[in-house]
């Protein structure tokens, strides 16, 4: 059997699979998380229960009214993302005159009512959503078995990685965006309208987060607290990336997502803390994050 | 004429601080000011007041006859207001072309894109840099072009000579002059006085928070003693 530093080779290749899946996750978490820390100043404690809502919003579509995965793809981000919208014109946009700290309470509170809810509605226990027929099963690689919906999790969360990088780095929104986050008054006073950016914006990185819920729903069980478990990892890698730093936040997460993986092939007892072990490092040597600029 | 900017007993603060104490001013359509005074006299912030960045104010702001204290900041430009601010404001994770094209075309009457480079070459050269790539002199120019895009009747530029060698200096002055020509109306905030004294037509003088005093180019002779005591230059 062939081996790699010792380790036989479809071990290897298995962890870096699963790292490659967790790293899609939070890359595209954090990627949402850096958008609206950059243009909003808010740290967005919401964002793991948004993520559940995504998830959440596809499991009860498909048991009340059978839409499917494809279908609830598109569905479920459009929706918590109008929630999101809703959140932000309605109650968050009235703390930005404020410490920033009542902006990341106000999500925090937020998570634990959203989360508590759901909870209380559904049990803390994990419910199955199916992986769709069409992806079913999985193909031979010859040096290892893939399972095809694994595959397709890491091709998609590439394309909206990229699409919403394009969509910042190539576009006039994005234009608008970019500087928004450097000189908000400016741009505010140049005529464009930063309070319908915010919201968009806020609304864009719940949409991204509930993508990603939905993406999770077949790997992972639909639960109340999936995304409680998610958050604490992606926040790491959002300071590891560099706060507020878009390509940061996406090479960052796969890069933590295979570190994680492949200790796990190495020294599974440390697989829990290695992405925080690495934050602490980055931390000390670079504490703007590694594609942060210093401030 | 009547006047196209028509400011009144303004009042603004920072916070508890009170830095405008009643400034009365009026800019006629198609004239050239520049209001004069000595450093923390409040001449920024009576620029960022009319603009709306300041929202702490209270008294008259007239544009075109319109109430301009209910015009939320992002409504101000689209009123026919355009802004050049002290630190030029350019963005760095914009190219130069991204930074001219950001502001919206608010009316008509805006240069175009070829018009505007053909008056800033060296924009049109650096226009894949990012915009703080650039020296000092050509941001400055740049901050400049991207409000000429956007048809605003006002240009308010807060010391656009600021640090600048002489030569990027008369180059600021041909094309205040060239915007004036073509019936811009102009507000500026300047320290340098040399540069002042050639381009406005009309002058304040603001001390403590509101305007002392208020004379045409052609008095500024008989006033030189008066500025010299008040400016300390």
């Amino acid at each position: 059997m062939t081996t790699i530093f010792g380790i036989p080779l479809q071990a290897f290749l298995g962890q870096l699979l699963i790292g490659l899946i967790n790293g899609s996750f939070y890359a595209l978490l954090s990627l949402g998380l850096a958008v609206i820390f950059g243009l909003l100043r808010v740290i967005n404690f919401a964002h793991g229960a948004q993520y559940m809502l995504g998830a959440f919003v596809a499991l009860l579509l498909l048991q009340y009214l059978g839409v499917n995965y494809w279908l609830a793809l598109l569905i479920a981000p459009l929706v918590v993302g109008l929630f999101g919208a809703l959140i932000e014109r309605t109650m968050l946009s009235r703390l930005y005159d404020l410490d920033p700290l009542y902006g990341l309470l106000f999500t925090f509170g937020l998570a634990l009512t959203i989360e508590g809810t759901f909870r209380y509605l559904y049990g803390a226990a994990g419910q199955p959503y199916s992986v769709p027929p069409s992806l079913a099963g999985g193909t031979n690689l010859g040096f290892m078995f893939l399972p095809n919906y694994r595959g397709w999790v890491v091709v998609v969360s590439l394309v909206a990685c990229l699409g919403t990088w394009l969509l910042i780095e190539k576009t006039k929104l994005g234009s608008y965006l970019r500087a928004a986050t450097e000189n908000t008054v400016l741009v505010q006073a140049f005529g464009i309208n930063v309070p319908l950016l915010l919201t968009l914006t806020y609304g864009l990185g719940a949409a991204l987060a509930a993508f990603a819920g939905v993406l999770a729903a077949p790997i992972y069980q639909v639960s109340p607290l999936m995304g409680t478990n998610l958050i604490i990892v992606v926040f790491a890698v959002v300071v590891v990336g560099g706060m507020g730093s878009i390509l940061g936040a996406i090479v960052t997460g796969y890069m933590l997502g295979i570190a994680e993986g492949l200790t796990k092939v190495f020294y599974p007892e440390a697989s829990n803390i290695v992405i925080f072990v690495i934050m602490a490092i980055v931390l000390l040597l670079r504490p703007a994050g590694l594609f942060g600029k210093d401030a | 004429m009547g006047a196209l900017l028509q400011v009144g007993n303004l009042h603004a603060w920072y916070g508890e601080s009170h830095v405008l104490h009643g400034v009365d001013m009026s800019v006629g359509e198609g004239e050239m000011i520049t209001i004069l005074g000595r450093n923390g006299v409040g001449k920024t912030t009576t620029l960022r007041t009319i603009m709306g960045i300041i929202r702490q104010r209270r008294g008259e702001i007239r544009f075109a006859g319109r109430d301009m204290l209910s015009v939320p900041l992002h409504r101000t430009a689209h009123a026919g207001i355009g802004f050049v601010p002290e630190e030029r404001g350019i963005f760095a994770s914009l190219t130069v072309e991204e930074n001219l094209l950001l502001p919206p075309v608010v009316a008509d009457g805006g240069m175009a894109l070829d018009e505007i480079y053909e008056l800033f070459p060296n924009l049109l050269e650096r226009r894949t840099s990012p915009g703080t790539k650039l020296s000092g002199g050509e941001q400055q120019m740049l901050a400049m072009a991207r409000i000429l895009r956007t048809g605003v009747r006002l240009l308010i530029l807060d010391e656009p000579t600021e640090g600048l060698a002489p030569v990027i200096v008369q180059r600021i002055g041909e094309v205040l002059r060239k915007l004036k020509a073509r019936g811009m109306t102009i507000l500026l905030v300047e320290q340098n006085f040399r540069f002042a004294s050639k381009i406005a037509d009309r002058f304040y003088l603001m001390d403590h928070g509101r305007m002392v005093a208020d004379f045409p180019v052609s008095e500024l002779p008989d006033r030189m003693t008066m500025l010299h005591k008040v400016l300390g230059v």
